[in-house]
């Protein structure tokens, strides 16, 4: 397979999965903020910062209440993120794969892509807009049983399943810190009552809360939570169930001992870290943390499978820096091909 | 509905089903009784479902958009099949063959010894200023001495039944890939007419095509890398390129996958490292094949991929300078070369053409041009030239005045009344002029296709064919009358 082609499979999972996972973003902070007292109101901002695109959203000089916000993450054609930028670039990835992609997949994608467009005015009343976002995220599920359902077990599928749960591993650690970014105060007086109601949206942000139970059989609580979502290993959006995912395709690969080295580093750093017992701050810190190696991780795939992209040198792979102060959060969008 | 034959015909027109007397032709006899029968309200439900064949099978065609990029349009069938009998078919074939092994010839000729020039049979100035001759090609010999292994010849029918050779395509002749689409369409709507009637079968191309290219391969080895090259997305026969790597099972590159390394040798970026190429089947102008040899600016190509090319390291099909013979002042002297390279009479003859270039022949086309069509010489896609009849005075004495300025850039023709084909227009059936490109496949053997793509003007009395100018398509049927 061409690396061109190998870039364009990656790239168009991730952009499925991201867009996905932004409709789920937006959905958690959504609920939260019907559960909780006003005075404990999440910021929407806050979402602006998970995904990286501060900078970007800042520039527009536009306003920043909800309305805004939300509009940014789902309509912006100019942030590249947005729910509507991904599906559109996932598309025209889609357009060069025609000979790759089962027949399906180009059309249903065609379709979506023209009916978020057509019902965006649903996305930005609040009415409506749960319905617009489980909508999308019905849509992104059916395009993955399509692909897993119709696609040859090839070199193209590896490539698509990498972009798939990195993408995934990095998107749920964002929804965990939604929470943890908050810094709401759970030692809070008067908050205790809300901080369950909390985790139980993250679960169902994630379609994990039945899972959840299932394995764990125990009352919603922070210290589970974050331990299912970020390490469980039967849970398929955990962060830990992703990157062995990401172990398992790669073996499928040639050349792939310096990819899983960077691999076995993050996964090592996941199994050793103890979520559940450290306050939030430390959860933002470990969130970080855990990006940057999802970051590495990439790097070493797109460095050993991808075209190399103009004036690369081949050395940004070191320029990671393991800062213990990881307060820049890598843009969600840096590295995509353009086509 | 009934279909009332005897009020179809438009008098003075060559109609390839129907005869004269509104009867139907030996060949269509068959096809015309399925249609009467039919009623044109069933005809009218089978063309919407062809159209929506052609949607979920996602047929398309790239029209450049004003505001730069393009967009897909579902590619255009008319369901009523053109048809010829095998017998006159095999006459042209044999024509387009000799042709082709002519024009190989020629290429072949003015890269090397030009013979033709030194024994007075071709003027050695319309060589040197081919905008396609290539002095870079000079004295290099590729594979078989062959240099246009895919050549599309554009064929006409005049009001008299006399078909014409119009232009012959020698760099990237495109379209083939609709023709093997337009007949899996005709199969789900028209059914019942192949299972009684023996309509030879087309979708032998890719097959053909992947052996001859396999058949250039510098390596002996058991299976050559053989790829498609193509500018990419934005092109408007993209779906063709990427058709014709899925249906040989080869890589669709773009010039971007690949790079000529210090071994002077073609490799593509794979995920396993880098892989060499044997053939490339390109389908980028010579222009942009390598900006070391032509256009510096060009994106779309390979650096140094000339290099591999003279050295043998890869085959390149077509040739870099085959478009030389694609010069429309050098296909005037195509005739010449079948006897001179050939010594044979040619069976195909051309359309009778003006040489802008040679004076008493301006002359003649200066006083005459209210009764020709003045084309420039590397024109393609009906654009730039001068329909005579139709022109007004001022358009004329505009032209003239273009001509003279510039002789070389331009031949006339005579007006040619494109035959016609029942059409289905308006919920009814009226004729409507078309066009034939074949294409001819020149390897070890040399294959032409069973027929071509059929080319058909929509608009009443229109002999633009152009798909880009609002032009269809129909299948075409080479049908054994003797079977």
């Amino acid at each position: 397979m061409l690396s061109r082609v190998a870039e364009n499979v990656y790239w168009l999972a991730r952009y499925l999965e991201r867009a996905e996972n932004t409709a789920r973003l937006v959905n958690v902070n959504a609920k939260l903020l019907l559960d909780l007292p006003p005075e404990y109101r999440p910021d929407w901002l806050a979402l602006i910062d998970i995904t990286g695109s501060r900078e970007l959203f800042d520039a527009r000089e536009k306003g920043t209440e909800e309305r805004d916000i939300v509009h940014f993450l789902i309509a912006d054609l100019d942030n590249p993120g947005s729910i509507l930028s991904s599906v559109r670039s996932a598309r025209e990835n889609a357009r060069t794969l025609r000979d790759v992609l089962p027949n399906e997949v180009w059309e249903h994608m065609n379709e979506l892509f023209m009916e978020i467009k057509e019902k965006l005015p649903a996305a930005l009343s609040k009415r409506t807009r749960f319905h617009f976002l489980q909508r999308i995220i019905r849509g992104m599920q059916t395009l993955t049983g399509e692909l897993e359902g119709t696609m040859s077990r090839n070199d193209a599928f590896t490539l698509l399943m990498l972009g798939r749960n990195l993408e995934r591993a990095d998107m749920t650690s964002r929804i965990v810190d939604v929470r943890s970014a908050q810094l709401l105060p759970a030692d809070a007086p008067g908050f205790r009552p809300f901080d369950t109601i909390q985790w139980l949206n993250l679960l169902k942000t994630l379609s994990g809360y039945q899972m959840y139970r299932l394995s764990q059989r125990t009352l919603v609580s922070r210290s589970a939570v974050l331990e299912f979502v970020l390490r469980d290993l039967q849970f398929p959006r955990a962060c830990l169930f992703c990157l062995k995912e990401v172990e398992h395709f790669l073996r499928a690969l040639p050349r792939s001992a310096g990819v899983l080295g960077s691999l076995g580093g993050a996964r090592s750093f996941l199994e050793s870290a103890t979520p559940a017992t450290l306050d939030q701050p430390g959860l933002h810190e470990l969130i970080d943390q855990l990006q940057l190696h999802i970051i590495v991780v990439h790097e070493g795939i797109a460095q050993t499978y991808f075209p190399p992209r103009a004036g690369d040198t081949g050395q940004s792979q070191s320029q990671i820096q393991f800062s213990s102060d990881a307060r820049q959060r890598k843009p969600l969008f840096s590295e995509a091909p353009s086509i | 509905m009934s279909i009332n034959w005897t009020s179809y015909c438009a008098s003075g027109l060559h109609d390839e089903l129907i005869g004269p007397g509104g009867g139907a032709r030996v060949a269509g006899r068959a096809l015309i009784r399925h249609l009467s029968e039919l009623g044109s309200e069933e005809i009218g439900v089978r063309q919407q479902a062809a159209e929506l064949a052609i949607k979920v099978m996602g047929v398309t065609f790239a029209v450049y958009h004003e505001q730069g990029g393009s967009i897909d349009r579902a590619w255009p069938l008319d369901i009523i099949p053109r048809i010829i009998s095998s017998r006159e078919w095999n006459r042209i074939a044999a024509g387009l063959k000799q042709r082709v092994a002519a024009l190989n010839h020629f290429i072949d000729d003015v890269y090397h010894a030009q013979r033709i020039v030194k024994d007075g049979v071709f003027p050695h100035h319309v060589i040197m200023s081919s905008k396609n001759f290539r002095p870079n090609c000079v004295g290099i010999s590729p594979p078989q001495g062959c240099w246009a292994h895919i050549c599309g010849s554009d064929l006409v029918r005049d009001k008299d039944g006399t078909v014409y050779v119009l232009e012959d395509n020698l760099r990237v002749p495109s379209g083939v890939s609709y023709m093997i689409e337009n007949r899996q369409v005709a199969k789900r709507v028209l059914p019942e007419l192949f299972e009684n009637t023996a309509i030879l079968p087309v979708d032998d191309y890719p097959s053909q095509l992947h052996e001859m290219l396999v058949a250039l391969s510098p390596r002996r080895g058991p299976l050559p890398e053989v790829v498609v090259l193509t500018p990419g997305i934005y092109n408007s026969a993209y779906f063709e390129h990427s058709y014709l790597a899925r249906q040989m099972g080869c890589e669709l590159v773009e010039g971007r996958d690949l790079a000529v390394h210090d071994d002077d040798c073609v490799y593509m970026q794979t995920i396993h490292g880098w892989t060499r190429i044997d053939v490339i089947y390109r389908r980028i102008d010579d222009d942009f094949l390598d900006p070391e040899s032509f256009r510096a600016d060009s994106t779309l190509g390979v650096p140094g991929l000339m290099r591999a090319w003279a050295k043998g390291n890869v085959a390149l099909a077509n040739a870099p300078g085959a478009g030389v013979a694609d010069d429309k002042l050098v296909y005037t002297y195509v005739p010449e070369m079948i006897r001179y390279y050939l010594d044979e009479d040619p069976i195909l003859p051309n359309v009778p053409s003006w040489r802008c270039a040679e004076p008493e022949q301006l002359e003649h086309v200066l006083h005459h041009l209210d009764s020709l069509v003045v084309k420039p010489v590397d024109g393609s896609g009906g654009y730039g030239m001068l329909m005579g009849p139709t022109a007004s005075q001022r358009e004329r004495n505009q032209f003239a005045a273009q001509v003279k300025a510039a002789p070389r850039n331009f031949i006339a023709q005579p007006v040619i009344t494109l035959s016609t084909v029942p059409t289905f227009v308006n919920d009814r059936i009226e004729p409507r002029h078309v066009d034939l490109r074949p294409f001819i496949l020149s390897g070890p053997k040399t294959y032409v296709t069973t027929g071509g793509l059929t080319r058909v003007a929509l608009r009443e009395g229109s002999l633009v064919v152009n798909s880009s100018q609002g032009g269809g398509s129909k299948d075409t049927w080479i049908v054994d009358m003797e079977a």
